[in-house]
């Protein structure tokens, strides 16, 4: 239970702080733009903690073939899913107003659209196998896979293509650094943020467990 | 799991052998994908009637029709032993992962087999030009590859799904994208005028590796799929 009032604390500081502090980057024209970037960054990190840890219920489920894996991998990536399409639509927004058009082939964004394509065929699947055990079976072997690829496109791509992101390397040469500026203020609340959404996260995977285990029971008896 | 590594390269090799048998008493997966590749370079040769494209469009268009192609014919590897029933009877021969490098072999080939008819065609009917053949085929030697390799992870997947056609096309996108994208752009630059071979080293770097992983995933989790 405190934990629940942590987190309402921590997400209050956040929502406050995101508006409150001055803008992360005093360098561009409107630098009140960049104020999206506490909730961007904190979805793109969720999203990524939230595939992972589908992953890692995929590899308990085929090495113990417990079921209970099986509904808390999909259920992350459920959720993984929506805290992607938000990292998408944040991110789009946030294209519109520094780089000029909403979908730019940035890296990140390219990595982005293999995300959902992955996790979009992985739910494909899903509703191809009827057999449920046969199914938990094939959806936690492809979800590996589609991460291990998506890996490639998060961590690996956006370091070694020229993009638009910080942290790609520039076609002058060399690495530009971040563009945000890390004062003490801006950590404060992005930190914070990220920690709080993948709290949400893990909250409302939780949640859907125990609601699928429930609708189970009740099926049973 | 304890055969000697001998006796599973002679039984991966005779199941590719029986693979090739079979495959030449039907010609299915032969035909379709020859037609498909045929077809598809026609239809695009027809469509832009001798006007030239450019090298980005070009190198775009000979992935496209070489991934398509290839799926028109590999999805049948695993289905084909599921429906014939066969499939029991590969369990008590082989090793899973005997089974794979059997199936990969077999599919490899089939795609080799595509190229050779696929780069003729697009260079006689679509004025397809390469600067640096070394370049052009060390690309295309490691794209088929990964392609080959995913393709047959993909065939094990939905030979037991129950919609197969459709879904071994949505399945194996996502994971050929990062081929698809580094085999056109280096494909690209192989087709550029005065391009060294070190200029697409990123290309052959990033296709390697993700190659690598996906051979290592495939044998890591093929028993999976193929025992359940």
């Amino acid at each position: 239970m405190i934990w629940k009032v942590v987190l309402l604390l921590i997400i209050s500081w956040v929502t406050v702080g995101a508006w409150v502090f001055p803008p992360p980057t005093p360098v561009i024209d409107n630098p009140e733009v960049f104020r999206i970037i506490y909730f961007h960054f904190p979805m793109a990190i969720t999203t990524v903690v939230a595939y992972g840890l589908g992953m890692f219920y995929s590899i308990k489920y085929l090495s113990e073939r417990n079921m209970k894996y099986d509904l808390r991998e999909v259920a992350s990536a459920r959720l993984g899913t929506i805290f992607c399409v938000l990292a998408a639509v944040s991110g789009s927004i946030f294209a519109k107003n520094t780089w000029g058009s909403y979908w730019n082939w940035d890296p990140r964004e390219t990595s982005i659209f293999m995300l959902l394509l992955v996790y979009g065929a992985y739910f494909a699947l899903r509703s191809a196998v009827s057999d449920p055990d046969q199914r938990a079976n094939l959806s936690a072997v492809y979800s590996i896979f589609g991460f291990v690829a998506a890996i490639f496109f998060i961590f690996i791509m956006p370091r070694i293509m020229p993009g638009l992101h910080p942290g790609a390397p520039k076609p002058t040469g060399g690495s530009e650094g971040s563009i945000i500026t890390f004062n003490l203020e801006t950590a404060s609340v992005l930190i914070p943020s990220c920690l709080a959404y993948i709290g949400v996260f893990i909250w409302m995977k939780n949640l859907t467990v125990d609601i699928t285990e429930l609708g189970k029971g009740n099926k049973g008896v | 799991m304890a055969t000697s590594s001998s006796g599973s390269a002679t039984k991966a090799i005779s199941l590719f052998l029986k693979d090739i048998k079979s495959e030449f008493r039907t010609r299915y997966a032969i035909n379709a994908i020859a037609m498909f590749a045929v077809v598809t370079v026609f239809a695009i040769s027809f469509a832009i009637k001798g006007t030239g494209l450019s090298t980005e469009l070009q190198a775009s268009l000979l992935w496209i029709v070489i991934y398509f192609s290839s799926l028109s014919g590999l999805a049948q590897s695993f289905v084909k032993e599921e429906e014939s029933k066969t499939a029991m009877a590969l369990r008590l021969y082989a090793p899973a992962e005997v089974i794979f490098a059997g199936k990969l072999l077999f599919n490899l080939v089939l795609l080799f087999g595509l190229n050779l008819i696929t780069i003729p065609l697009f260079a006689i009917f679509i004025s397809f030009e390469v600067a640096s053949y070394p370049l052009f085929f060390a690309i295309l030697l490691i794209g088929s590859t990964g392609l080959a390799v995913v393709t047959t992870f993909v065939a094990a997947i939905i030979s037991k799904a129950s919609v197969k056609g459709a879904l071994f096309a949505v399945l194996s996108f996502p994971l050929i994208l990062p081929l698809l994208v580094e085999a056109i752009s280096g494909t690209k630059k192989a087709m550029t005028d005065g391009i060294a071979f070190g200029a697409a080293r990123m290309e052959i770097q990033v296709l390697l590796s993700y190659l690598v992983i996906m051979v290592v995933l495939s044998f890591l989790l093929f028993e999976a799929v193929w025992n359940d």
